[in-house]
């Protein structure tokens, strides 16, 4: 599904700093897989590669057989939209959209239907047991509900591949586990492969394969 | 991309924070009003100001007497004199670019008597052509004509005031008689021009008799008092009137140089005037309409750009989620759009509820006297405007929210 090959990437700036230094990387279909490493390792760096929302100077990354590399930005955004699903540490739900809304809105810009859009949405917050809560907003929920809006959000439009950047990161370790066993359900009943970055070991060792990175590179345990 | 959609999620964002919008958007609608409302407000003035010329033609002069200023053939200076009949003969033979040649002879304070009624009115003696001049606005029956003079006819034509007071109960006065000092004369129409430019004596307040019959009548012998006259088409007034004053000053022993002796008034120098006024003020209002909806403008683009910097996050969420920069870009400028021309509309109605308001207040018997309402043209013209605008503030926050990149918006919180 994923295959990264000598992926080298550096900040320009006063100091260029080389943040990945030769990356290669295999992700099958339906893994679970976990990143760690401490912060400046260069772990939000691979992310945002893998979810093309950055770029990368050197070496081939293919997503489900696709190359991306030197994308436009209409492109990126397009293969983001359609290949990728992403839940993020605190949510980044828009405040003044309805949950339904907050899900609709990846098919929005996809240029689904009105009528289709809402179904697909609703469908996606029932798995979540959040029916119930369509038509609130983010900040008339908890952290938890939140966390699974967007998690629904990632969903709706059938990725390829969901990444979580820390998903239990802004939540108490309660309802953090009971994130983690909504995102191995999905893993292991829609054989989603999934991308939990985090710092937690609890979390990754709750995965199939744990990758640590550090300086840039990854480690071989 | 303009669909139900899009205009929901524009409608969503700007309600958001409706103080604020409203706000932005109150200064494209004052700029929009005040350009409308001084557009509407400015013609309708310029055609108060006009109606005040109503009937008057522009090419036109006014000569008359006045004792002379320099000695000449042996006169001293200081000598009365008078115009005559034989003028009229003299102009219309030696000037040919002169089109209408008509006297007018007048007399203050002359008692109008008819039954118990008195008005205390203006005589004028006039020549059919006079209304080639002063164009008369006859209500009732007619002017004067050439069958009047050819048979010494006692006739007059009355003016509004003059009609009004001597006959208060209406009705068409045409073939009644009315006295002036001793003698009756016969009505023969009313006129009811109300220009404010006049000719010894508003119309309104002048009983017209053929010129000859005044003559006799009142003891004037050949005399006249003061002749109108307008040039022909392509003639300017103030290149001939060295040759009018030359031909009258001739036949009365007259330093043809004596411009206080022969005196020639020019309409023309007026009209030139006015309407030099008038490109003035044109010019101001426009320049002050534009110049209060530019600001307006840049006041929605400022806000826009406060506006994309506070959704730095949210845009960056939406990229993320799949939002091309083409749509980052269209939904910003939709919503400098929306917000200019919702905004502007509302000032376009304003202002021409305004300007109704005024041309309601500007009726007379139901006759609208000037015009304040702007067309139909200028309206669609100040809404293509206000879109225009609504693009070019959108430019520049656009181009702002365009360079923010997903990884922008994670790293804010």
């Amino acid at each position: 599904m994923i295959h990264l090959e000598g992926i080298h990437k550096t900040y320009a700036g006063a100091q260029p700093l080389h943040v990945l230094k030769g990356i290669d990387l295999d992700i099958a279909e339906g893994e679970l897989v976990s990143i760690m490493g401490a912060s400046g390792s260069g772990k939000s760096t691979l992310l945002n590669i893998l979810g093309i929302l950055d770029d990368y100077d050197e070496g081939d990354y293919y997503l489900a057989g696709t190359l991306i590399k030197n994308l436009s930005e209409t492109r990126a955004a397009e293969y983001r939209n359609r290949m990728i699903g992403f839940i993020f540490q605190s949510f980044n739900l828009i405040g003044f959209k309805t949950a339904v809304e907050n899900v609709e809105l990846p098919l929005f810009y996809q240029g689904v239907g009105r009528r289709r859009r809402h179904e697909m949405a609703m469908e996606e917050l029932e798995k979540m047991g959040l029916t119930d809560w369509a038509w609130h907003y983010p900040n008339e929920m908890s952290g938890g509900q939140r966390q699974r809006v967007a998690i629904a959000r990632a969903l709706v439009t059938r990725p390829k591949i969901i990444l979580a950047d820390e998903p239990t990161g802004a939540l108490d370790s309660k309802t953090g586990v009971e994130v983690m066993e909504l995102l191995k359900r999905l893993n292991r009943e829609e054989h989603i492969t999934m991308i939990i970055v985090t710092h937690d070991p609890s979390v990754a060792a709750q995965t199939n394969r744990i990758i640590r990175i550090k300086d840039g590179v990854i480690e071989h345990s | 991309m303009i669909d139900l959609d899009s205009f929901h999620e524009l409608l969503q964002t700007l309600l958001r924070n409706k103080t604020r919008s409203f706000l932005t958007g109150f200064g494209v609608f004052w700029g929009v009003f005040m350009l409308v409302a001084l557009i509407g407000g400015g013609s309708g003035m310029k055609e108060l100001l006009n109606k005040n010329f109503e009937g008057f033609a522009t090419n036109s002069a006014m000569i008359w007497e006045q004792a002379t200023t320099k000695p000449y053939h042996g006169f001293r200076k200081g000598r009365y004199w008078s115009l005559t009949t034989g003028d009229l003969q003299r102009l219309r033979l030696q000037v040919p670019q002169l089109d209408v040649i008509s006297p007018i002879n007048s007399k203050w304070g002359v008692q109008a008597v008819c039954g118990d009624q008195k008005y205390s009115s203006n005589v004028k003696g006039l020549l059919p052509e006079y209304a080639l001049v002063e164009a008369p606005t006859m209500y009732y029956g007619r002017f004067i004509n050439e069958m009047d003079i050819a048979q010494q006819r006692k006739v007059c034509v009355i003016g509004k005031k003059v009609y009004k007071t001597l006959f208060p109960k209406g009705g068409d006065p045409c073939g009644e008689l009315i006295r002036l000092d001793s003698v009756y004369y016969t009505v023969i129409g009313v006129d009811y021009s109300s220009g404010n430019m006049n000719v010894n004596g508003s119309a309104e307040e002048s009983v017209s008799i053929p010129l000859s019959l005044m003559q006799r009548a009142f003891n004037m012998g050949d005399n006249i008092e003061m002749i109108a006259i307008t040039a022909r088409r392509g003639t300017a007034i103030s290149d001939i009137t060295p040759r009018i004053r030359e031909v009258i000053a001739r036949a009365h022993d007259i330093d043809p140089t004596d411009e206080k002796a022969v005196m020639v008034f020019n309409t023309e120098v007026l009209f030139g005037l006015l309407d030099n006024l008038f490109s003035g003020v044109d010019l101001l209002i426009w320049l002050v309409g534009i110049g209060t909806l530019l600001a307006g403008a840049i006041g929605v683009s400022n806000i826009m750009m406060v506006t994309v910097k506070e959704r730095t996050t949210e845009i960056g969420i939406r990229r993320a989620i799949g939002a091309t920069p083409r749509v980052i870009l269209s939904q910003i400028i939709s919503e400098s759009i929306l917000l200019t021309t919702v905004a502007g509309m509302s000032g376009i109605l304003f202002a021409v509820l305004i300007l109704q308001m005024m041309e309601l207040g500007f009726t007379e018997d139901g006759i609208v006297q000037s015009h304040f309402q702007v067309s139909f043209w200028t309206a669609i013209g100040a809404a293509a405007l206000l879109a225009a605008l609504g693009v070019l503030a959108g430019l520049a926050p656009a181009g702002r929210a365009m360079a923010i990149k997903p990884v922008d918006a994670m790293r804010e919180d």
